[in-house]
């Protein structure tokens, strides 16, 4: 066990786990916060992605240990139903979920990647998207509010950025 | 501590309620007159469904009973019994209450029902949300808007011909008086529940039928959703199970000495997993949180005896005696005409067996459940769970106590696909709360839910048909053969055919008019465990009816659609053949190396059927598109008919194309995602999905999408390469 210091969505945790604890359990169980999703435990079906520093990382993989000093940014921290973020509202938009169980981990690599190319073409879809599996079947709609959400997300995107 | 009770779902107008309490309250709201509770009489019970299209033999005798209450305060609450997995059920059920009660969607607010047995039938599962629910909750909210109108009009001293219901207020036409739902309530409740309460003409549905979003997605998409894994409640210590990679067998040993040496590990103590068929001998780990119970997991040594498991619990044994059965005459369920003597007959006989796999259900959110047996002997669970009634009654018999000493709370659940209607997870959460004597909150890793069932069934088709001089398909035999859930799961006896299977596949069922139409049916028994998986055994023969029929067809020198038109008697079968016809534009010429195919499958009271159009590729073929036509009668929300339609492709093609479930030496060969691959994003083909208005009794929207995909495929695949295919899955880059 050793103090381990963490930055999720703005906040610090100094949490006394062990180093090794994948960040997917110290975010769900120690800090609470059940949004990010276990499904597979060996960053497979891409259920418990979060963002370090801004990049789409596989939480369950992922030692609390090697992610000291970066910032963590969960489905809690992307909007809420008060303040949508432009790919939650595309989500809606466009009805993707059905059990809505992946739809956090394909959310946090569509903001991902509509941050970094704001026109994704279908191939930067597919390659952003291939690694989140969905039981329901929502791929279509994803590809649509991904579509949908590149519309409007640049604009807010920059005014964020500022 | 997230505890449901206090959880987001408020976000959802859903939430799961402390129901002893509820009991309480219709008693002193409802029957003391503060409000008005409607409870459905037995005249309005669903039409009784076996388990192609519903649950296990026990479930079918209840009535219906889902409680509306209208507070004073004009609060409407449906006591919803149909858990939501994704289907949309907490949409659909509302939309049949609003639609006669007269109040906007978001007036309702959905309680999730416990499984009591005032409840009635509260499984989803066999597609049957909607199909059991269409009359009685319609009536019920037409006997509650007819109750609150005369009282009202009681009120005013008016003719209740006088005055109308919207939104939620009762209006007096002459004068434009209103009176809300609450403030009238109390009086209604006081009326006589109409008998024959008057629901409206189709034509009048201003909710039904139409499209509207569903009010659970905002908290779907911003992590608030509370499925059965994010529960947690007070005290609760972690769990992990080590199942037996055999799965049946018994603990010899267990060396725990590393293990507790893992800071947050409490105890290794052996337990047990209660399938509804047999009991499994297990370890479990008891832990402050989940990952010291699964790093515990890795260094926990179990030596189990197996006895001959290793050697006879192998796909390859088992489908060698399917094979050997395909050899031999089968169970007769039906014959009519006389096969033997047409297929003799024939002047082109065709034989084949088409075989499909084990397949794991594989729902993102692994198994899991709270359980807390208390001191005094009274149970209370939290899971994500398809039916609270079954639930309730496994819970009751494993742990020998009365229902009434038991809760349900029904969490939401991340996907289930028949999963989670098969509660060894519970049962093994419940062990291990009576062991520990605290809330324990067990986890199934992926690797459980990858190797330990249960399963698809695997399943072998023996196929026979003959085709006369003038090139008619004269004659038919669909003899399956395998494990059936009935058999295994339910001990049903095994010396007559299996019902679910051929009353499906019979001639009453598909509507083909073919001469000589035989059904048979041979069992072969697995350990392997099996349980329904969406479209149960529709996603088995489907396949073999759709792909042979294409064979017979194409023997014959015809058009796939046109023959199959030809053989139908049921105008509701044509016109969805019909309309794909022209929806996929089949007639249009393809160029060379691409090829359609089509395949038309009636499952859980609706008529599906689905184009694939394919290309040749250097190796393979690629999936360009898929067309599908389905007509459930009357529907709810178009936009989820799509919606289920879609997840029935994707998870049909995974069922074609990837990876099945393999046993050898008596283990599954597939752990997790890596191996047992399901369809991913880029390999989405272009979809469309057209609805037929046929205006009857709904069907089921959850499965019957699915079984046309796998032959609709086979048969394109054909029609492009002239490579016939009959065994599933294959590889799409190579076609083996």
């Amino acid at each position: 066990m050793a103090a381990i210091s963490l930055n999720v969505n703005g906040k610090n945790y100094n949490l006394d786990i062990e180093p090794q604890m994948p960040l997917l359990w110290a975010i769900r169980d120690i800090i609470g916060l059940k949004g990010t999703k276990f499904g597979c435990g060996i960053a497979q079906c891409g259920a418990c992605t979060v963002h370090m520093d801004g990049k789409p990382t596989r939480s369950c993989v992922l030692p609390v240990q090697a992610v000291t000093g970066k910032k963590i940014t969960t489905i809690e921290g992307i909007g809420t139903e008060e303040n949508l973020h432009p790919v939650q509202q595309a989500w809606i938009d466009e009805q993707v979920p059905q059990c809505g169980y992946c739809q956090s981990g394909q959310i946090m690599a569509a903001t991902a990647l509509l941050k970094e190319k704001p026109n994704p073409t279908n191939a930067d879809i597919d390659a952003a998207m291939r690694g989140h599996l969905c039981r329901c079947g929502t791929y279509d709609r994803i590809r649509k509010a991904i579509k949908q959400a590149s519309k409007v997300a640049p604009k807010n995107e920059a005014s964020g950025g500022k | 501590m997230k505890h449901l009770e206090e959880s987001n779902q408020e976000h959802l107008n859903f939430k799961t309620k402390d129901m002893s309490n509820r009991r309480d309250f219709i008693k002193t709201l409802g029957l003391s007159s503060a409000g008005l509770m409607l409870g459905l009489s037995a005249t309005s019970r669903p039409s009784v469904v076996n388990m192609t299209t519903h649950g296990g033999p026990s479930a079918l005798a209840l009535e219906i009973n889902p409680f509306i209450v209208i507070e004073p305060t004009g609060k409407i609450i449906l006591i919803n019994p149909r858990p939501d997995m994704g289907q949309g059920s907490t949409q659909a059920v509302p939309s049949l209450l609003a639609e006669e009660l007269e109040v906007r969607l978001d007036q309702v607010t959905i309680w999730q029902s416990d499984g009591k047995n005032k409840y009635g039938d509260q499984t989803s599962g066999g597609s049957s949300s909607v199909r059991a629910l269409w009359n009685p909750i319609r009536k019920a909210g037409a006997a509650a808007r007819e109750m609150l109108v005369k009282a009202a009009a009681q009120r005013w001293k008016v003719s209740a011909t006088e005055c109308y219901a919207k939104e939620g207020k009762i209006y007096h036409k002459p004068t434009g008086k209103t009176l809300s739902y609450g403030e009238v309530a109390d009086d209604a409740s006081k009326l006589e529940v109409p008998k024959n309460p008057v629901v409206k003409d189709s034509k009048d549905f201003k909710i039904i039928g139409k499209y509207a979003p569903r009010l659970d997605v905002p908290a779907r998409v911003t992590g608030k959703a509370v499925f059965g894994i994010d529960v947690e409640v007070p005290g609760m210590v972690y769990a992990v199970m080590i199942h037996n990679p055999h799965i049946h067998g018994k603990v010899v040993s267990i060396d725990d000495t590393e293990a507790l040496k893992i800071k947050g590990v409490q105890k290794v103590l052996k337990c047990e997993r209660p399938m509804p068929h047999r009991t499994a001998e297990a370890v479990a780990i008891i832990a402050d949180n989940f990952w010291a119970a699964l790093s515990a997991k890795r260094a926990v040594k179990v030596q189990w005896e197996n006895g001959d498991i290793p050697q006879t619990m192998t796909t390859e044994a088992y489908f060698k005696k399917c094979a050997e059965a395909a050899t031999k005459e089968g169970l007769k369920a039906e014959e009519h005409g006389d096969f033997g003597a047409k297929f003799s007959g024939a002047s082109k006989k065709i034989e084949a067996v088409y075989e499909t796999p084990f397949l794991a259900h594989a729902p993102i959110e692994p198994e899991n459940a709270i359980a807390h047996i208390k001191e005094d002997g009274t149970a209370e669970v939290w899971a994500p769970i398809q039916g609270p009634d079954w639930a309730l009654r496994d819970l009751a018999g494993y742990l020998k106590i009365k229902p009434e000493q038991i809760k349900v709370n029904v969490a939401l659940l991340g996907g289930a696909f028949g999963r989670k209607a098969y509660h060894d997870f519970l049962l093994e959460a419940c062990y291990l709360s009576r062991e520990v004597k605290k809330p324990v909150k067990l986890v199934w890793t992926r690797e459980d839910d990858i190797t330990q069932g249960p399963y698809r069934p695997g399943m072998l088709a023996r196929m026979q048909g003959g085709i006369d001089t003038q090139g008619n398909i004269v004659a038919y035999h669909h003899h399956p053969i395998g494990e059936s859930i009935q058999m295994q799961v339910f001990k049903t006896p095994t010396d007559k055919p299996d019902d679910w299977i051929c009353g499906e596949l019979s001639q009453k069922e598909q509507k083909y008019n073919i001469p000589a139409f035989k059904v048979s049916f041979s069992h072969v028994p697995t350990d392997i465990p099996i349980v329904w998986w969406r479209s149960v055994y529709a996603s088995n023969f489907g396949f073999s009816q759709e792909g042979f029929l294409d064979e017979l067809i194409h023997a014959a020198g015809k058009d796939p659609i046109k023959a199959r038109l030809e053989m139908l008697t049921d105008t509701r079968f044509k016109t969805v053949l019909e309309t794909l016809h022209e929806k996929a534009k089949w007639s249009e010429k393809l160029p060379a190396g691409q090829g359609k195919g089509v395949a038309i499958f009636k499952s859980f009271g609706s008529i599906s059927a689905c184009c694939i159009t394919v290309s040749k590729q250097a190796n393979g073929v690629k999936i360009d598109k898929v067309v599908s036509v389905i007509d459930c009668g009357h529907y709810v929300n178009p936009d989820n008919v799509k919606a289920q339609t879609e997840g029935n492709i994707v998870m049909g093609i995974s069922a074609a194309v990837k990876k099945g479930i393999t046993f050898a030496n008596g283990q599954a060969e597939q752990t997790n995602f890596h191996q047992y691959q399901i369809m991913r994003f880029n390999e989405m083909p272009a979809v469309e999905i057209h609805i037929v208005e046929s205006g009857a009794e709904p069907g089921g929207v959850g499965e019957p999408g699915l079984p046309p995909i796998a032959p609709a495929l086979t048969n394109a695949i054909f029609a492009a390469t002239g490579k016939r295919i009959r065994r599933l899955p294959f590889d799409l880059n190579t076609l083996a």
